[in-house]
């Protein structure tokens, strides 16, 4: 209790002070009339005390908006159903409504600010200062004025300030602000650094690869302070909703005033007294401030995860998706490349040899593994010998290697270069190398899968999604992939560009909701293509995460279905406060009209709707594990 | 040049989408989002030109809220 006083602005305090003073003279002054009946103008001025103490800024502020032309603004919604009230001698509901009105406003602006305060904290990954070496001495800068090529002393417990590679020293980085990843990760000498994570106990030498504008922090923080300017559909709604709610319920208060005793020539009191309570239901605050709260909290949520999406739009597209496609390599797999076998047909000449050579100054996946399968013998593939090189795209390449042409690819790519080859009877990626039009033999690669990964399909399946893998690898290696995992459906052999073909063939069906999750390495097509775009593990892939909806900063595909969950869960709250709010506020003036329900009532459904749907936006900050 | 600035005593949701308003049709404003959520506003507008916006994008702010105001470091 102590905590939350202690935590109230200054501004905060003051209201809180307000509502206390107004509420005892309220209940002073109820007490002291029921004892000494005093004359009615007299307990009219003493009641006017508290109202005014709790109500005049917003006396004054509607007075301002009258003058900028705003009429349905809800300050001088209140201001007419309080006068109102006073008009019609209900001096201690004038004084209620009031005060209840500016409890709510209070506790709006506390729990706000409060949730706030906790999701910015989470995402404020800012690095404050760079330590950078100049003229031989360690400099305390600004990260922006660090250039690229710097060096940088990061000691434990500071963040990392910018991307770079590690020159000197060993230590663990803490990424969970980052990833959501909880468990360190070891760097040693070149090994590369993220900006934003945490350094924990060694003393590091960096040598900047980025500057500050380009650096992943400013990337995240860019993108989540963006994050609100793209709007779901249901936000849309309910900003429409507002503005015509306000009106239409002001203008059926008007009618309510003036009709029924024109028709029924009754007194015009009670009437009036029933269209106050419209008024004080008019305001869609409740609807106004949950539904953006909620989305808020379930972003905030998410990116506490590792997940960060990159508006609310695309939250509630995650809610309704029905298929997640995956492209396998990097998201299902750990798209590390491992050299199976190497099985030579000649051996005239070392295939192995030839193929790292070939592949030396690519830096394709399969190429990469390749030179470092070779490297762990212990050699380095001799550069010198390597003339001009070819990418083929999705057969493999061709290199000039002492002077001979040298192929490593693809089937399609031995066709091309005239050897004649077979295939292997093992399943997995098969590189076929020759010299010439001379077939050599091939060495067969394949990609390790995750360990999360079938537990992450079979929560998506748990969850009623369908799951389509696209692959170029072939087609058995493929299935027994596809069934490994429980996919439902398995597309093989497939070049980059097929792949958004697919991708646009699942879209035209209109009843379903396609993610694609890639890895960000030739996807980006069918990223910016799909209903919601997934990049995975997508840290420094800066077109993974120019073209993606969602941005998964760890590479554990467990975060999929995550989101997933996080995107319903929130749904579901925007909803639940949307039926809530109306149908109390609908209630309230059906029974208002009928003179069942009183100003009580109507404070409840004002007040009381707005606090409950705002407790109930923020449990979409918390998820169950 | 683009830049964020902290916002305080921003209090409504709604003020906050009246301000991004009346800041966007300030001559010279390429781009401005004002955020009730983080409260940021971030403003973007040609250099040679910055501060004259920017000393109108906080007019605007208080003529919206005028409790509000902006930080300017």
């Amino acid at each position: 209790m102590r905590k939350f006083f202690a935590e109230l602005t200054k501004k905060q305090k003051k209201m809180l002070l307000r509502i206390v003073v107004s509420v005892l003279l309220t209940l002073l002054l109820t007490v002291v009339l029921n004892i000494i009946p005093l004359n009615e103008y007299v307990s009219l001025i003493l009641f006017l005390i508290p109202y005014l103490v709790i109500g005049y800024d917003v006396l004054l502020k509607a007075a301002r908006n009258i003058v900028g032309g705003s009429i349905f603004d809800e300050k001088f919604l209140m201001t007419i159903a309080t006068a109102g009230a006073f008009f019609t001698g209900d001096y201690r509901e004038a004084c209620a409504v009031m005060i209840f009105y500016q409890l709510g406003e209070l506790f709006e602006n506390i729990a706000v600010g409060r949730t706030r305060k906790s999701i910015a904290a989470i995402m404020d990954i800012r690095p404050d200062y760079a330590n950078v070496i100049r003229d031989g001495e360690e400099q305390r800068v600004s990260p922006d004025e660090v250039f690229i090529n710097d060096i940088i002393v990061i000691k434990p417990g500071e963040r990392v300030p910018l991307d770079g590679v590690v020159l000197e020293g060993i230590s663990s980085l803490n990424t969970a602000a980052l990833t959501g990843e909880a468990l360190p990760v070891d760097i040693v000498e070149g090994d590369s650094v993220i900006s934003g994570a945490i350094n924990i106990n060694g003393v590091i030498k960096v040598r900047v690869t980025s500057d500050y504008s380009g650096s992943t922090v400013s990337k995240i923080l860019e993108l989540v302070e963006n994050a609100s300017d793209k709007k779901a559909r249901v936000e849309g709604f309910v900003s429409r909703f507002a503005k015509y709610y306000t009106p239409v319920v002001v203008i059926l208060a008007v009618l309510l005033a003036l009709v029924p005793p024109l028709i029924l020539h009754s007194g015009w009191g009670e009437w009036i007294h029933r269209a106050l309570i419209f008024l004080v239901v008019s305001c869609p605050c409740a609807l106004v401030v949950s539904v953006p709260l909620t989305f808020f909290c379930g972003i905030g949520c998410a990116s506490r995860e590792g997940i960060l999406v990159k508006g609310s739009n695309y939250l509630e597209l995650l809610s309704k998706v029905t298929t997640v496609v995956f492209d396998k390599t990097g998201t299902l797999t750990k798209g590390v490349f491992e050299v199976e076998a190497i099985h030579p047909e000649e051996s005239k000449y070392d295939l192995f040899e030839l193929a790292a050579i070939a592949e030396s100054k690519s830096n394709h996946p399969i190429a990469l593994s390749i030179v470092r399968a070779y490297g762990k013998k212990g050699k380095e593939p001799d550069k010198s010998r390597l003339g001009t090189v070819e990418e083929i795209a999705g057969k493999g390449i061709k290199a000039e290697i002492d002077g001979e042409d040298v192929f490593v690819g693809n089937g399609a790519l031995m066709e091309l270069s005239g050897a004649r080859f077979h295939e292997c009877h093992k399943t997995g990626t098969i590189l076929h190398v020759s010299v010439s039009g001379r077939y050599l033999g091939h060495i067969v690669i394949n990609d390790e899968i995750k360990p999360e990964s079938s537990k992450a399909v079979s929560e998506l399946a748990r969850d009623n999604i369908k799951t389509v893998m696209l692959t170029g690898d072939k087609k058995d290696r493929a299935e027994e992939i596809g069934k490994e995992l429980g996919i439902n459906e398995v597309y093989s052999d497939l070049l980059p560009q097929d792949k958004v073909v697919k991708v646009e063939e699942l879209i035209a069906d209109p009843a379903s909701t396609i993610a694609f999750v890639g890895d960000g390495i030739n996807d980006a097509p069918a990223l910016m293509r799909s209903d919601v775009g997934i990049a995975m593990g997508a840290l420094g892939s800066d077109a993974a995460v120019e073209a993606s909806d969602v941005v998964l900063m760890n590479d554990n595909p467990l975060a999929l279905p995550l989101a997933v969950v996080i995107a319903r869960r929130t749904m579901r709250i925007v909803k639940e406060n949307i039926v809530f709010a109306l149908a109390v506020k609908v209630l309230i003036l059906v029974l208002g009209a009928i003179g069942v329900a009183g100003m009580w009532v109507a404070v409840f459904g004002d007040v009381g709707v707005l606090i409950i749907a705002v407790l109930n936006a923020l449990r979409a900050f918390k998820v169950k594990h | 040049m683009r830049k964020t600035f902290e916002l305080e005593d921003l209090d409504c949701a709604n003020c906050a989408r009246k301000m991004q308003e009346a800041i966007a049709k300030i001559d010279g404003v390429t781009y401005v989002s004002v955020n009730y959520m983080a409260q940021k506003m971030v403003l973007e507008a040609d250099d040679q030109i910055f501060d004259e916006v920017l000393s109108k994008a906080v007019k605007a702010v208080k003529k919206v809220e005028p409790d509000c105001s902006v930080i300017v470091k």
